[in-house]
């Protein structure tokens, strides 16, 4: 039984939960959205400033669990640098990798998102580790409509 | 109405025995044998109640009020047994006064809704308190957004219970509504709900009292309460989900207005105009949960036979084991009254370092059913200081071996997570 759980709580998972990367201010970011989950009262805040096209920083502050903040911090460490159209890619593939039984491509490293795979076995917190990646690929899509967003839930 | 139902009061209460009468107890959870301690949320069903729900759908199966047929009849005649039933159970009250709804959030509703329509305006105020479950809670947020009406709250002191001297200050004669929760779902606490109700009442206010908690734990008697309206619902007490009670004094109920209209809530139709059927049934628009209200009718049998205050007896003793248990285990933050007098037996609680989520997660590995989240309570989580929290809930078939599984599993946790 514990096989489970460690798979869930991996140390990779643990070690971001408790030093959670990008966990910074982000002065005047180009996309900004906040996402709740109201029935466990984790909230995320995505900020991400980009540059010709490239995500040049981000700042993700997460008040949750070990799986939303752990998720939130490996988005941080994974996005930042990349193209905006390569992070929306790799936000729906994170998607497919929670909800599908689609495995990560073997294209490239993906960094340490493989980890977050356990949370399949615990289908009541797959929305715990979904919410910072929807928090921000909605956040994405209301800057690319020049628009605002109302925050997001994956409940 | 008839005279209170017979009760062969067994105390102390064998909760090794009873558990034999809940099928489900007997299942796994991750290959654990399951520990239900989210009886807050909803208990679970002795084999008589799920009996008597598949004995309707089999033998008596029809609608109700509206046939002439015996199918009919039986399935009439069961349904009005049951609100029979609960008018003894909650103290002898007329059975006009007993309406069925779905649960105690629809009937919070329809006494809302009557505030919402008639009698409130701007001068008016409704007092809540801090620790309001959100079904008494929002409607009357709506209540006085709609009415302009001020909502107050009586607040809640440091040892999770009402600050009663505030009551005072509080209480004018510009008070209409004084809606309280009899214990909270979160904290435990049990309110002075019949001395609240009697200082509402020398102003003139009217006091909406949610029982949902309450009726399932303790010996409930509406009119010593000095209630005008109760809620509860039948699911937190061994019976099926679907099912609530309101209970209101008949001439308050007799001049509230229906919320629902069509079916089975009419006395005479034309093409130009309706009236209203009597009490309880105008409340009762269409089709109702004829199955759960006659399976409810088991419920009540089975907790009158061994008597509401062996209940609350067997909890209280639950409450103090676990109190201690969860006290020696360290590191943990108690939301509620540390003591047993005048507490019901949900336990809410925080592990330091462990969100509540991931404790939930880990003790549903050991089989361990809790509650983590607000609890239908955020205005009161905000007040604690917390997003979240972890909540035990016993019931009478729960035992001190329960209790010995969760804090085994609590500490188990805590060594996992390394606090």
């Amino acid at each position: 039984m514990n096989d489970q759980l460690d798979e869930l709580y991996r140390d990779i998972i643990m070690d971001h939960y408790r030093t959670p990367r990008g966990k910074v201010a982000v002065e005047a970011p180009d996309v900004h959205n906040e996402g709740k989950n109201p029935s466990c009262g984790d909230e995320v805040e995505v900020n991400l400033k980009l540059s010709d096209g490239v995500v040049e920083k981000v700042g993700v502050e997460c008040i949750g669990c070990a799986i939303s903040t752990a998720s939130g911090s490996i988005l941080a460490e994974l996005v930042e640098g990349r193209p905006i159209e390569d992070v929306k890619k790799i936000a729906e593939i994170v998607k497919a990798l929670l909800t599908t039984d689609v495995d990560l491509p073997e294209d490239r490293d993906y960094g340490d998102l493989e980890a977050l795979k356990g949370v399949k076995q615990f289908p009541v917190r797959i929305k715990c580790a979904l919410l910072a990646w929807v928090t921000m690929i909605e956040g994405i899509e209301a800057y690319e409509r020049g628009e605002k967003t109302d925050a997001v839930t994956t409940e | 109405m008839s005279s209170a139902a017979p009760q062969t009061i067994e105390t102390p209460l064998d909760a090794r025995r009873l558990r034999g009468d809940f099928p489900i107890l007997a299942r796994e959870v991750r290959g654990r044998p399951l520990v239900y301690l989210d009886n807050a949320a909803t208990t679970q069903k002795p084999a008589r109640v799920i009996d008597a729900l598949q004995h309707y759908y089999t033998h008596s199966n029809s609608n109700v009020h509206r046939g002439i047929h015996t199918l009919a009849d039986e399935a009439t005649q069961a349904y009005e047994a049951t609100r029979d039933h609960v008018a003894r159970f909650i103290g002898g009250v007329k059975r006009e006064e007993v309406v069925f709804t779905r649960g105690t959030t629809e009937a919070l509703n329809l006494v809302a809704n009557h505030w919402m329509l008639h009698e409130l305006g701007p001068e008016d105020k409704i007092l809540l308190t801090e620790m309001e479950h959100h079904a008494n809670l929002v409607p009357w947020l709506t209540v006085a957004k709609s009415t302009g009406a001020q909502l107050i709250y009586l607040p809640i002191d440091e040892t999770y219970r009402l600050d009663m001297d505030k009551l005072t200050g509080l209480l004018d004669e510009t008070v209409k509504i004084v809606a309280v929760s009899h214990m909270s779902n979160v904290l435990g606490t049990i309110n002075p709900v019949s001395d609240i109700a009697q200082r509402a009442h020398e102003v003139g206010a009217q006091v909406v009292v949610d029982a949902a908690q309450s009726a399932p734990h303790l010996p409930l008697d509406v009119d010593a309460l000095g209630a005008d309206l109760v809620a509860f619902s039948a699911h937190k007490m061994l019976g099926p989900t679907g099912v609530g009670v309101l209970w209101g004094r008949e001439e308050l109920l007799g001049r509230m207005e229906p919320c629902q209209f069509g079916g089975e809530m009419i006395e005479w139709v034309t093409y130009e105009k309706a009236t209203w059927a009597d009490l309880p049934h105008k409340f009762e628009a269409g089709t109702p949960n004829i199955a759960g209200v006659a399976a409810f009718d088991a419920a009540l049998d089975y907790l009158e036979e061994i008597g509401m205050e062996a209940i609350h007896e067997h909890e209280v003793e639950m409450i103090t084991c676990a109190l201690d248990r969860l006290r020696d285990l360290g590191g943990i933050r108690i939301f509620g009254p540390d003591t047993f007098e005048q507490r019901g037996s949900a336990l809410s609680f925080e592990v330091e370092g462990i969100h509540p989520h991931d404790l939930s997660t880990f003790l549903d590995t050991r089989g361990v059913a809790v509650r983590a989240g607000h609890h239908c309570a955020q205005p009161l989580h905000r007040k604690m200081g917390v997003p979240a929290s972890t909540r035990a809930s016993f019931y009478l078939y729960n035992t001190t071996d329960d209790v010995d599984s969760l804090c085994s599993a609590l500490q188990e946790a805590k060594e996992y997570f390394r606090i």
